[in-house]
């Protein structure tokens, strides 16, 4: 178990050493979510009342993309120099690196939604700060959902050619209830509603992150193999 | 140490290994010769356990590989043409890496004492983005050698070595063959499988067109040997 929890913790280091240094990720997604907060203001004018009933959409709008094209990118080291095979003769359970590729998109991940929140409050004069408990309860069950299969299915297409197109068409259609969940959960949290109203929501968001990751766990040394 | 039969490998339509036999006892090297897309690579592959062959039998440390394929990955330390190198992390990270990763000891110590053994220690903590070849092939080497596997399989190692790079590898493997040691190593430079194989084996087009002990056969013999074979003037 000691094992395991190292070769976990070591990938995870490994991958944020890794984007730290190369910034290739960050840097565009980034780039990416100043995008779209300006094309959301182009889109939407000055109406508030509208804005406030999209915001929720166009926030994981936002969220997804950039973890499109994060996740998408999360196994294309391990193709460079062979390394996919190194981790395929290393010993053991080879669901410790797919918890570690996990964890290490999650922290991106969360960072870049960091980011675009506070972007979020600033460009549309929203007050995120009176509800940042119940709406980090949402974005973090709503982050682990697209994640966990996000990871997966990053490492199913990683050595396929048309990767670019083949992970979203995989990944969008298995994230429905996260994203019904998701956006449905957000739009009560900013309402100012308590997250007791979101609770049916939550419990879909929980169960599938469950089951997602549960996937993930006994299929990765299967993907990692094909 | 390696009992293969008869191993087969089909990719599509396309026959890569056809009927390859070999036996490989430990402590020695086996050193596979043949021209570009003759199988050798795949063969390397299959002996690691990373490939599945269509037919045949291969027994590796006496576990039966097909049956049993992460038994064999254990026994295996492999130097691919990659060298399992991630350029953004320095030589010592990726070897702090690849020890954790093999539940090896991944001890700074440790990881200095390997670092010096393939003459890396002055550029321990340079990013591998900014090694030549040759240093990257050190550094697989350096990881193959953290722990201490029967079997080392090296994909074409002399390939971007200079020349004493060249003789520091001959005299590491004659030094890990000599500890009991297998190696199995496929190689464009004659000269250097020469020095450290017990036999060689030519490979073209999937099939063994020659399985001979090294012993007695001088340099200029294998060239016209293989000459001859690849180009279809005859076999000997």
């Amino acid at each position: 178990m000691i094992a395991y929890a190292r070769r976990t913790w070591i990938v995870l280091w490994k991958d944020l050493l890794v984007e730290r240094r190369s910034k290739e990720s960050l840097n565009a997604l980034l780039f990416f979510a100043l995008l779209l907060l300006f094309l959301f203001q182009f889109a939407l004018g000055p109406d508030r009342e509208r804005l406030h009933a999209a915001l929720p959409g166009l926030l994981w709008l936002g969220f997804v993309l950039a973890g499109l094209l994060g996740l998408g990118r999360s196994f294309v080291a391990e193709r460079d120099n062979d390394c996919w095979d190194g981790l395929r003769l290393t010993p053991g359970d080879k669901s410790a690196i797919y918890l570690g590729k996990l964890a290490a998109n999650l922290v991106v991940m969360g960072a870049v939604e960091a980011v675009i929140l506070v972007l979020f409050g600033l460009f549309y004069n929203m007050d995120l700060v009176s509800v940042a408990g119940p709406l980090g309860v949402v974005l973090a069950l709503g982050t682990l959902g697209l994640a966990t299969v996000g990871t997966l299915f990053a490492a199913l297409t990683a050595g396929v050619r048309a990767r670019e197109l083949l992970f979203p068409v995989l990944l969008l259609p298995v994230q429905v209830p996260v994203l019904l969940a998701t956006v449905s959960a957000t739009q009560i949290v900013l309402a100012g509603q308590p997250l007791v109203d979101a609770a049916a929501w939550l419990r879909l968001l929980a169960g599938a992150d469950l089951v997602y990751l549960v996937i993930g766990i006994l299929t990765f040394e299967f993907v990692l193999d094909t | 140490m390696i009992e293969a039969t008869g191993l087969r490998k089909s990719y599509g339509t396309t026959l890569v290994l056809d009927d390859v036999s070999l036996a490989l006892p430990a402590g020695r090297c086996l050193a596979l010769l043949g021209p570009n897309g003759a199988g050798k690579t795949t063969l390397l592959r299959i002996l690691a356990g990373l490939v599945r062959p269509g037919a045949g039998r291969l027994r590796v440390g006496g576990v039966d590989a097909l049956r049993d394929p992460d038994a064999v990955r254990a026994q295996v330390g492999m130097v691919a043409h990659g060298s399992f190198v991630y350029e953004d992390l320095t030589a010592r990270e990726n070897l702090r890496f690849w020890g954790v990763m093999g539940g090896l000891d991944a001890s700074p110590a440790h990881l200095r004492e390997r670092l010096q053994a393939v003459e890396l220690e002055a550029v321990a903590d340079e990013r591998a983005r900014t090694f030549s070849a040759g240093m990257k092939r050190r550094l697989g080497l350096a990881r193959v050698t953290l722990g201490r596997v029967p079997l080392l399989l090296l994909d074409e190692p002399f390939t971007g070595l200079d020349r004493h790079g060249q003789k520091w590898l001959v005299e590491f493997l004659l030094a890990f063959k000599a500890a009991g040691g297998t190696v199995v190593l496929t190689t464009h430079s004659f000269g250097g499988g020469l020095a450290v194989a017990d036999r060689v084996i030519l490979l073209a087009s999937g099939r063994v067109l020659l399985d001979r002990p090294t012993a007695g056969l001088a340099l200029d013999e294998l060239h016209r040997v293989y000459d001859a074979i690849v180009e279809g003037a005859g076999t000997p």
